[in-house]
């Protein structure tokens, strides 16, 4: 009997199993002179979605690109306070911002895909980290990568024809392989669904649901549907400051704060 | 169905509100017309000066030549019969001579009569004297044919030439005149027996510089152009885009490289002049490398050409949509995996452009290698870029300054020649282009 007490507890797993992927600490951003982001301490725990949520140009896809360091790419972008992944301060010089992208991927909010086959879209990552020895390793790679990203079936056919000349719904899930394709332990997904239609949308969403067996997701989104249906803990900003974090359930039931309650319910934003 | 909804959905027409639209119509027919005006002025410009330049320079492609039987008497060649042991007898024969003797003969005149002195004198007047030099190789090159006679198409003087093609007005009295009535008589029967033509000008291509119009030709200036044009292609193309990538892609942004990018433009609208003096001062007076020569005008091109490239190749870097780094960059490229693996690619065909519409500019540049003393007399192929050499558009100055009537369709000739390599660069340019270009 008690054995069966423990096994139910471990199969309904509760908040504290599931370890912390990345801490961010007093995380600030500043854009020249102007302050994007201001004393964010949000954590993101491991094999869970974490949606950001608020009003556009609160800081959300500033703090999302904190998590891997594409700020770096932005010349008058200067971060403070501490990431750590797996307890690893990222900002650390010891750290490589290369190898840290290779650990932590990013789709965007437009699909990017290259403007090469859709083969090498998937098998470029795993290329240039020399994740295949042989070519039949690489194949093996783009096949399970793409049909992880639920575009397998659409594509197998014509991997050599041009990742461009896919629709939006299909770039942006073979923009989700290349990003799985080179196993990153965390995907970062900004509005991943902005550019599509309901039904791409609901794919994607699926799809993201089962990424996160494996993988840890931040997922910044505007539809607050969106952000109920796919994640497990949601985070709030307003204005560069963190406003409220925690359970989606409970955010989206009872929030503590009043922003957020205002912005869940549409009154502004 | 329709009528009843017709009918219902009446209403009294409102009054149309005065929106300026007649004046902004007005506005765009006048706009339409400036700049149909405005390229019609251009076209009109252009294809006069093809039409001067056309009319002027077809003519140059062809060249009056006399076929002669020429008799390679061993007599006039070699009197001495010492060839066997001095083959210099051979350069220095007197060849001339056998050309004359075989014209004179055709027209009937006898050339031991002293008398005929002065008609000999316009026998010769009617062949080039570039036939020595013609002779001279043939019989070089094999040595056998002395003894025997040949049909050889020798070149007409250059005055005859002109008058065969009607460009010398023969109403001018005689004495004013190069071409003499007697001259004329002869040209005249020996076109009819089919003696003389105009033939294919195929010195044009080939001849190095000569005083004489019929001898000279733009070979030395083609390989001088092509000498330079391949030295800036090889100096200005990895060092103008390694500049643009670093500018674009690795220099931190701040005042130093903001006066870097302030002044690459502004030394892409110095005067290719200075240029040459720069070129003189460096590379020959301080370099010490030798005048005329194609390696120095390759220097100073290469240095003009430089700021064309770097901003054409900074142009096309700068299209390249930055969501395509961020998708590099966001699956782990370092940001050199970054550049050569997604961002030349899609700029090349950019940089391509860049590239030849800087190399067109560098053929036809004059001015600086004017002053590193490319506008020399060169009769002889360079070898190397090390030896003097002149270029097409240089050899086109030397031509204009030149007064003979054949001089003058040369220049046009030249001009031709020089038109069609940069109508040949740019067609270049834009088939690499439409081949190169991708969407994404
Ligand atoms: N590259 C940049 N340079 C300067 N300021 C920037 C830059 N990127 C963002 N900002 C500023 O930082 C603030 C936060 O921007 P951010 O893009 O993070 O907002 P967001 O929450 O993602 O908004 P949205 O929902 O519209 O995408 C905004 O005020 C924005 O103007
Ligand atoms: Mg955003």
């Amino acid at each position: 009997m008690l054995t069966d007490v423990a096994m139910e507890q471990k199969l309904a797993p509760t908040q504290d199993q599931h370890m912390i992927k990345i801490q961010g600490q007093e995380v600030c951003v500043h854009y020249g002179e102007k302050q994007a982001l201001f004393s964010v301490n949000l954590d993101v725990r491991e094999n869970q979605v974490t949606a950001l949520i608020g009003p556009s140009g609160c800081g959300k896809s500033t703090f999302l690109r904190c998590l891997n360091r594409m700020n770096d790419t932005i010349d008058s972008a200067r971060v403070s306070g501490t990431i750590t992944l797996d307890g690893e301060n990222i900002y650390d010089k010891a750290i490589d911002v290369v190898e840290l992208r290779a650990r932590v991927g990013m789709v965007f909010q437009k699909p990017n895909p290259f403007p090469k086959s859709i083969y090498e879209n998937v098998a470029y990552g795993p290329r240039i980290h020399g994740l295949a020895k042989k070519k039949a390793d690489l194949d093996e790679i783009v096949e399970t990568s793409l049909k992880k990203a639920a575009i397998w079936n659409e594509v197998k056919d014509r991997l050599h024809e041009a990742g461009t000349g896919l629709s939006g719904g299909q770039q942006q899930r073979l923009c989700i392989a290349r990003a799985i394709a080179v196993s990153p332990e965390v995907i970062l997904m900004d509005e991943p669904c902005s550019a599509l239609d309901p039904i791409a949308t609901a794919r994607v969403e699926e799809l993201i649901d089962e990424l996160r067996q494996n993988y840890t997701i931040v997922i910044v989104t505007h539809s607050m549907q969106q952000a109920a249906r796919v994640s497990q803990r949601t985070a709030m900003f307003h204005l560069g400051y963190l406003v409220e974090e925690g359970d989606t359930d409970k955010m989206f039931t009872n929030p503590d704060d009043k922003r957020t309650q205002d912005y869940i319910t549409g009154r502004f934003g | 169905m329709t009528d009843l909804s017709l009918s219902e959905g009446k209403v009294a027409p409102r009054a149309r509100r005065d929106i300026g639209l007649r004046r902004r119509y007005a506005a765009e027919a006048r706009f339409r017309f400036y700049g149909i005006f405005a390229i019609a002025l251009g076209i009109f410009f252009l294809l006069a000066l093809l039409f001067t330049v056309f009319k002027g320079g077809y003519t140059a492609f062809w060249q009056t030549s006399i076929n002669l039987p020429i008799t390679f008497d061993a007599e006039t060649i070699d009197p001495d019969n010492k060839r066997a042991t001095d083959p210099g007898k051979l350069l220095t024969a007197n060849y001339t001579v056998l050309a004359r003797n075989a014209l004179a003969e055709k027209l009937g005149i006898d050339v031991e009569d002293k008398a005929n002195r002065a008609d000999l004198k316009l026998v010769s007047g009617l062949i080039s004297q570039g036939v020595r030099t013609q002779l001279r190789d043939i019989v070089v090159a094999d040595p056998s044919v002395i003894g025997t006679t040949r049909n050889v198409w020798v070149l007409a003087a250059a005055d005859v030439d002109s008058a065969h093609k009607g460009q010398i007005d023969l109403a001018v009295p005689e004495a004013r005149r190069k071409v003499k009535d007697q001259q004329v008589e002869w040209m005249n029967k020996l076109s009819q027996e089919g003696m003389m033509a105009e033939r294919f000008n195929s010195g044009l291509f080939t001849f190095g510089a000569s005083s004489r119009p019929e001898t000279s030709g733009m070979g030395v200036a083609l390989i001088g152009s092509l000498y330079m044009m391949l030295i800036v292609l090889v100096l200005s193309l990895p060092i103008g885009v390694a500049a643009s990538i670093y500018l674009e892609e690795f220099a931190p942004k701040n005042r130093m490289t903001d006066l870097i990018e302030v002044n690459i433009n502004n030394l892409a609208a110095v005067p290719s002049i200075v240029f040459g003096l720069l070129g003189l001062a460096v590379f020959i007076n301080f370099a010490g490398l030798p005048r005329s020569a194609s390696l120095v005008g390759g220097l100073v091109l290469t240095l003009m050409t430089l700021p064309t490239i770097i901003i054409a190749t900074r142009a096309a870097l700068k299209a390249v949509p930055p969501s395509i780094r961020s998708a590099a960059l966001g699956v782990g490229a370092s940001r050199m995996q970054m550049v050569f693996h997604h961002v030349l690619p899609l700029a090349a065909p950019g940089i391509l452009t860049g590239t030849i519409i800087g190399l067109a500019q560098a053929l036809g540049e004059t001015a600086p290698l004017l002053l590193i003393g490319m506008v020399a007399f060169v009769a002889n192929y360079p070898a190397t870029p090390m030896d003097p050499a002149t270029a097409l558009p240089v050899q086109i100055f030397m031509w204009a300054n030149e007064a003979e009537r054949a001089f003058v369709e040369r220049t046009s000739g030249a001009i031709i020649i020089l038109l069609l390599f940069l109508a040949a660069m740019n067609l270049a340019a834009i088939i690499l282009r439409r081949r190169f270009e991708r969407r994404w």
